[in-house]
């Protein structure tokens, strides 16, 4: 398969950056994004060139740090996958693809398509664990939760922290994070403990970094790999109520 | 720690419960026009001086007012927020499945906005502050001719358009915002947020039609 690749060039923070158009030939169909990425490198050291820096990790979807925004979609034209999931299959040959980094205030552009995602850090910093004495491992079973609950908690969980939502969100809202993050802990007696003490930092730590405001548009749900749900938003907001007003 | 209402989520609480207002204001105002399409305009006058006159009608719509500057404020405040929120632009922007109209919020509010500001000049000042508007007796009382007034209007094409275009947007605004004060509010659930959401598309459909019917009968059968 062909393509042209119009990717977004970047030396760093401080200067401009601007779209380079590319022409790459003979990909094949079953070698992922990343994998076509890889090779336009190869071809690129070839000839001297600086290859395009872009993030990644485990390339199997579970470590979240892979993060392309690809003909106006974050991690591309397939749903409930992550970039290095993505594969050229899903492409017509002789294609033109936009690749742009993730585009919000609060992830300053390193290099090229890689962005500095600590500000999801600091958020996780804020709040999001458990800091009371859980004891040793307990027995199985021998704190009882409804499995209700304990399923949404793992859906929940399930957030890798790849800042989709937030490059999907036109307001650059980073709720569904938040969102997942503050679900998850609520759900389970041990966050229960610092459930209003967490929601409260956390989101304030979030409008401190500049995210946007939710409008409930759905753009995150629809573009997370791990299809976390607008729910935990509605399960964000009922808590921080919950949190603020008592 | 911070103000409930200097934070994302809670202005959007108040934005979420003014719109609800805001919401339930508009069923009651399509209740007391469509009297003006009876045989006489009395009974839509005697209305309009009960909602201008009774005590406790008074007092909500200070709550009204309110409610709007507390919607339309906070609407700009969070709408300026999430403009700098990226201030890179995507080259090629948001082909993410959403809902279309939730997009465009800002765009249909400012539509609304001045058509609220123009419709208050029309009737709301001229009734409460002038004397322009003629007077009539109905079984001896005196009333405002507003009946007349809004006949008088609607007979003009640019109203009659005006005021169409304007509701037409009111319903992009409420296709979207319906549902989304619900789920602000923290209400999402497997079997009622379905119907919420129908609700609010059939709401956000019905209650713009009912108000730009008025004019259009107006303008052709009276
Ligand atoms: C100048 C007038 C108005 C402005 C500037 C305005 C602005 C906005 C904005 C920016 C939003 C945010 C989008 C969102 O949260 O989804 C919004 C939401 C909303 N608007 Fe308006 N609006 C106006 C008039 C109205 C009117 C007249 C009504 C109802 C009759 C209304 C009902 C709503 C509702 C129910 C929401 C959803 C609230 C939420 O999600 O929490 N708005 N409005
Ligand atoms: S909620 Fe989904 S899109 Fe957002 S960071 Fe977590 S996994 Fe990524
Ligand atoms: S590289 Fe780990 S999720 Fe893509």
């Amino acid at each position: 398969m062909d393509f042209t690749l119009k990717i977004w060039r970047q030396e760093n923070a401080a200067v401009k950056g601007k779209f380079v158009t590319y022409q790459i030939n003979d990909i094949s169909p079953d070698s992922s994004f990343l994998e076509m990425l890889d090779q336009l490198n190869e071809s690129l050291i070839d000839k001297v060139q600086k290859p395009v820096c872009f993030d990644s990790d485990c390339r199997e979807g579970i470590c979240g740090a892979c993060g392309l925004y690809i003909n106006g979609r974050p991690h591309g034209p397939d749903d409930a996958i992550t970039t290095c999931q993505l594969h050229m299959r899903k492409f017509k040959s002789g294609q033109t693809i936009v690749i742009e980094p993730w585009r919000a205030k609060p992830f300053p552009i390193i290099k090229d398509l890689v962005v500095d995602r600590s500000s999801f850090d600091k958020i996780i910093e804020a709040g999001g664990y458990v800091s009371v004495n859980t004891g040793g491992v307990p027995d199985a079973n021998s704190i009882p939760i409804p499995k209700a609950n304990a399923d949404l908690a793992m859906d929940a969980a399930a957030c890798i922290g790849c800042g989709a939502c937030v490059a999907a969100c036109k307001n650059a809202s980073a709720m569904l994070f938040v969102s997942a993050k503050v679900a998850h802990l609520s759900l389970l007696p041990q966050g229960r403990v610092e459930a209003k003490e967490r929601v409260r930092k956390m989101v304030d730590t979030m409008d401190e970094l500049g995210f946007g405001n939710c409008t409930n548009t759905g753009a995150c749900e629809a573009e997370c790999p791990k299809e976390i749900s607008l729910t935990n938003i509605a399960r964000l907001n009922r808590e921080y109520y919950a949190a603020k007003l008592s | 720690m911070s103000n409930i209402f200097s934070t994302s989520i809670g202005r959007k609480l108040l934005m979420s419960l003014a719109g609800i207002f805001l919401l339930t204001f508009l069923v009651v105002h399509l209740g007391i026009n469509l009297l003006v399409l009876r045989e006489t305009q009395d009974a839509f006058n005697i209305a309009a001086h009960f909602m201008g006159t009774n005590p406790v009608i008074k007092v909500f719509e200070i709550v009204l007012f309110g409610g709007i500057l507390i919607h339309i404020i906070y609407g700009m405040i969070l709408s300026i927020q999430n403009g700098k929120s990226r201030p890179v632009r995507y080259k090629k922007d948001n082909h993410s499945q959403t809902s279309f109209f939730s997009k465009y919020m800002f765009h249909t509010a400012i539509i609304v906005g001045i058509f609220i500001v123009i419709h208050l000049f029309d009737f709301y000042f001229k009734a409460k502050f002038t004397d322009v508007v003629d007077s009539v007796t109905i079984n001896g009382k005196h009333y405002h001719d507003l009946g007349e007034l809004v006949i008088e209007k609607f007979k003009m094409p640019v109203f009659v358009f005006g005021y169409i275009f304007a509701f037409i947007f009111l319903s992009f605004h409420l296709h979207h915002g319906f549902q989304s004060a619900f789920q602000t509010l923290g209400i999402n659930h497997k079997s009622y947020t379905p119907i919420i959401k129908a609700f609010g598309v059939v709401y956000s459909i019905l209650i713009p039609l009912g108000f730009a019917i008025i004019p259009i009968v107006i303008y052709f059968f009276r």
